[in-house]
């Protein structure tokens, strides 16, 4: 190895795939060049990062600076500019750029298409990579600024790939498995997520939003991508109608034959599967009973929050009149505290091109946050300065309880002038003829 | 090296330019089972932790085996899975929004060669290169950030304390013994790219001490109305600095006891760095939750305000963690996630099982949701 690394190496051992011994394997590969790559970025790359971190372990300090502006020509997102603030030392990293690569909905993949991945990022970058990043993209980490059009032409022009979101614009949407091996999946998020994806590529490149924005789509609420903490616009698919119920299967599950909850809870003896404490007991709304050997449901009741069929997905499923709920304003702490998406759209049916979706919710939304938000304001920062009401008017939503945890505990309504009888137009004169000075 | 080029030609960089094509279209990548029997999913069963069947409405199956993997993974690693999914699953293979590796198979026959093969494979210096588990009720892989990696305001790093805690979690990868998901997410610094401000436990760098002021460069290297406007509180405002060598520059100045440390400020300006060996460290925060199951989604609560950094292990950190997890799989009901169970037993309670030390730091004092969270209420344990 080019660089000591006595902190590195202690993180070699244990059980858990050690990323750094997946740092020197790569070093190793690039050093003996088996296939003879004309490495278009420095060879000793990946050592040269192994001592920067080696570095950061013994100062306790990061050693890389700031971005800078570096991007492809008419694009304004999806590289992210990065320099090491010791290049003399570790010239290999001195220019590190990061290229986000717009993943596959689903994150499937044949191995034909990662291959031809890894041999341009061999080629013209640093051959490390994040599979994948937090926002969902492929990450390529670390080429030099002269490779990223000479990349981005190669992944247009044979690969048939484009970039991700960075910045201030739509960000890379991302999605969980859906129906592609899920019996939860309320609707198909990978169509869905890849429609909107093509549909504002032009939001995606080119930032003319006040801050970032992002798409999710879980496809039941048990939220495996995480849409309802982490995204602008959370699409969570939903139905309106009857958990179907396989009342055969039920009493399998009763009878102990059918392994409850997919057999999640098997590492430890949790006694004997209890329907009525495990299921029935932990309904949040009391909807369920069992009468007469029949698992019943009241369906008016049910806030679909997915326990029962988690419990028993052999003999519960999800409604057939399927949709999804759309909340808003979902963020990361920074910069006024962490937001959860609130609930704008109850339901909407969840069908192509998905037009009503983008029509009536996405777009009115964006012409507002554009219009009104301030600079690296998320939508969920807007909607609390200026209020929920706003964002039912610039949807022409209509106000439903569903859309609030309870009804406001102050009386200060703003109310509008057309909304008293008479508006606020008034004589003094008149009123002092009835009440003197 | 000579430059080679892909045909792009500088001089004219519209000519031939292919843009707004988006990413491949999900379904090339499908193998043929999910393809056929996409929608039409009847039930799923883990069989043993990290092996998974789902069974079609037509009678397929597909046996799904998760992998474990660092999420910083080299083209040499990503070459060896494509060589497991080609002998095993005819060229596929997925990953996972955590950051596991999914090989997939169309027949049970095929599961017990592909699970020898995983298990087979182990780094030169021993730690295996694809564990299996992460499912059930147990601890799945953890999310995370790029830290010393690769970022600029990381106050810790990512891959080494993901590393060291998983190493230390190991078993609860490869088990389901717990009383629900715990989900562990990682955030190197409070930007926290991903969910971890929702995570049964979340680890996230932080910084202590206020920005540095590089006075001599500050007003050539940032737009000082923009690092001002950064403040989310108002700590930060225009000043005029007399240098060392008596000429005045425009520079700022950071009311300290008001800086939240968010580091917002070094993200628009370049001379106001963070970073400090002794400021920067880890919070541990707890109880958080996505999932609408049963209760609502919840925002993870700061249970430890600071524990240093370690490195390369971070034993504070991680003893802590496992400290948290032993109690809570102790003694929380079957099906009650981390935060559910602090709810009920309370917080005091939480304390004295986690033996946590309660302190100043953990009461909010951040704006108007900070009261909400005060007891307001003579109904307390002692």
């Amino acid at each position: 190895m080019k660089h000591e690394t006595p902190l590195l190496d202690q993180l070699e051992s244990g059980q858990w795939p050690s990323f750094v011994s997946d740092l020197k394997q790569e070093a190793e590969t690039r050093a003996k060049n088996e296939k003879n790559i004309e490495y278009q970025i420095p060879q000793d790359a990946v050592d040269d990062l192994l001592g920067v971190l080696e570095l950061s372990y013994k100062h306790g300090r990061t050693h890389w600076k700031h971005g800078g502006i570096v991007g492809v020509f008419g694009y304004g997102g999806g590289v992210i500019g990065r320099y090491c603030d010791q290049p003399e030392k570790f010239p290999g990293v001195a220019h590190f750029h990061t290229m986000r690569v717009n993943h596959p909905a689903g994150k499937f993949y044949t191995t034909e298409y990662l291959k031809q991945l890894c041999d341009l990022w061999d080629f013209r970058g640093s051959g490390l990579t994040n599979m994948h990043g937090s926002t969902g993209d492929i990450i390529f980490l670390g080429t030099t600024t002269p490779q990223l059009e000479e990349i981005f032409y190669e992944m247009t022009h044979n690969l048939d790939q484009d970039l991700g979101g960075s910045g201030s614009n739509l960000r890379t949407p991302a999605d969980c498995v859906g129906q592609a091996r899920c019996e939860y999946a309320c609707y198909d998020t990978q169509d869905l997520c890849y429609n909107l994806t093509q549909e504002y590529q032009d939001e995606l490149h080119r930032p003319a939003f006040p801050y970032k924005f992002k798409f999710k789509f879980d496809g039941c609420p048990n939220c495996c991508v995480a849409s309802i903490a982490r995204s602008d616009l959370s699409f969570i698919g939903t139905w309106r109608d009857d958990i179907r119920i396989d009342q055969e299967a039920v009493q399998g599950y009763i009878g102990g034959e059918l392994p409850s909850n997919a057999g999640a809870h098997s590492g430890r003896d949790w006694g004997p599967f209890d329907i009525e404490k495990e299921v029935i007991g932990l309904c949040p709304t009391n909807c369920m009973k069992m009468e007469d050997g029949k698992l019943l449901i009241n369906t008016r009741e049910c806030t679909r929050c997915m326990h029962c069929i988690n419990v028993m997905p052999r003999a519960l499923r999800i409604g057939n009149d399927r949709g999804v709920s759309i909340l808003a304003g979902a963020k990361a702490p920074i910069l006024d505290g962490a937001q959860m998406g609130s609930l704008i759209v109850p339901f909407i049916k969840v069908e192509e091109p998905y037009t009503e979706i983008k029509e009536t919710v996405i777009e009115p939304i964006w012409d507002w946050w554009m219009e009104e938000g301030k600079n690296r304001e998320r939508l969920g920062e807007l909607m609390k300065r200026q209020g929920f009401q706003k964002l039912l008017e610039v949807t022409g939503f209509k106000p439903v309880p569903q859309m609030v945890q309870e009804p406001r505990t102050n009386p200060y309504i703003f109310w509008k002038e057309d909304e008293v009888e008479g508006g606020w137009k008034r004589d003094i004169n008149e009123y002092r003829k009835h009440h003197l000075r | 090296m000579a430059f080679v080029s892909s045909g792009y030609n500088p001089d004219k960089p519209m000519a031939d330019r292919i843009t707004d094509i988006g990413p491949k279209k999900y379904d090339l990548f499908y193998p043929e089972v999910i393809a056929k029997n996409k929608g039409k999913w009847l039930y799923h069963e883990i069989l043993e932790p990290g092996i998974l069947v789902h069974v079609s409405e037509t009678g397929d199956e597909v046996y799904t085996i998760r992998c474990g993997g660092a999420r910083l993974m080299s083209t040499t690693h990503i070459r060896e899975i494509c060589e497991i999914a080609d002998k095993h699953c005819d060229g596929h293979v997925r990953f996972t929004t955590r950051n596991n590796i999914e090989f997939m198979v169309d027949n049970k026959e095929k599961v017990a060669p592909l699970k020898k093969d995983l298990e087979s494979r182990k780094f030169a210096a021993g730690s295996n290169k694809f564990p299996i588990g992460g499912t059930g009720a147990g601890i799945t892989n953890i999310i995370h950030t790029q830290g010393w990696i690769h970022c600029h305001t990381p106050a810790t790093d990512a891959s080494g304390t993901v590393k060291a805690t998983m190493d230390v979690l190991y078993d609860d990868f490869k088990t389901m013994r717990m009383p629900a998901h715990l989900r562990v997410s990682m955030a190197c610094c409070l930007n926290m790219c991903g969910a971890v401000h929702c995570s049964d436990i979340a680890i996230l760098g932080y910084h202590r001490k206020p920005p540095l002021l590089d006075h001599e460069y500050l007003d050539k290297m940032c737009e000082i109305p923009l690092a001002i406007a950064a403040c989310p509180t108002a700590a930060i405002k225009p000043a005029k600095v007399e240098l060392a060598d008596g000429t005045t520059v425009k520079s700022v100045a950071v009311k300290e006891e008001r800086c939240m440390f968010c580091g917002n400020c070094y993200t628009m300006c370049p001379s106001m760095p963070l970073a400090d060996t002794e400021g920067d460290g880890i919070v541990l925060m707890v109880g958080g939750k996505v999932s609408n199951r049963i209760s609502a989604p919840k925002f993870s609560k700061v249970v430890v305000a600071f524990i240093p950094n370690e490195m390369p292990r971070w034993p504070t950190m991680t003893d802590t963690i496992k400290r948290i997890v032993e109690a809570y799989a102790a003694d929380a009901n079957k099906y009650e996630r981390l935060g559910e169970w602090a709810e009920r037993i309370g917080w005091e309670r939480f304390f004295e099982k986690c033996e946590l030390e309660f302190t100043h730091h953990l009461i909010d004092d951040f704006r108007d949701p900070a009261y909400y969270t005060w007891r307001q209420t003579s109904q307390f344990k002692f």
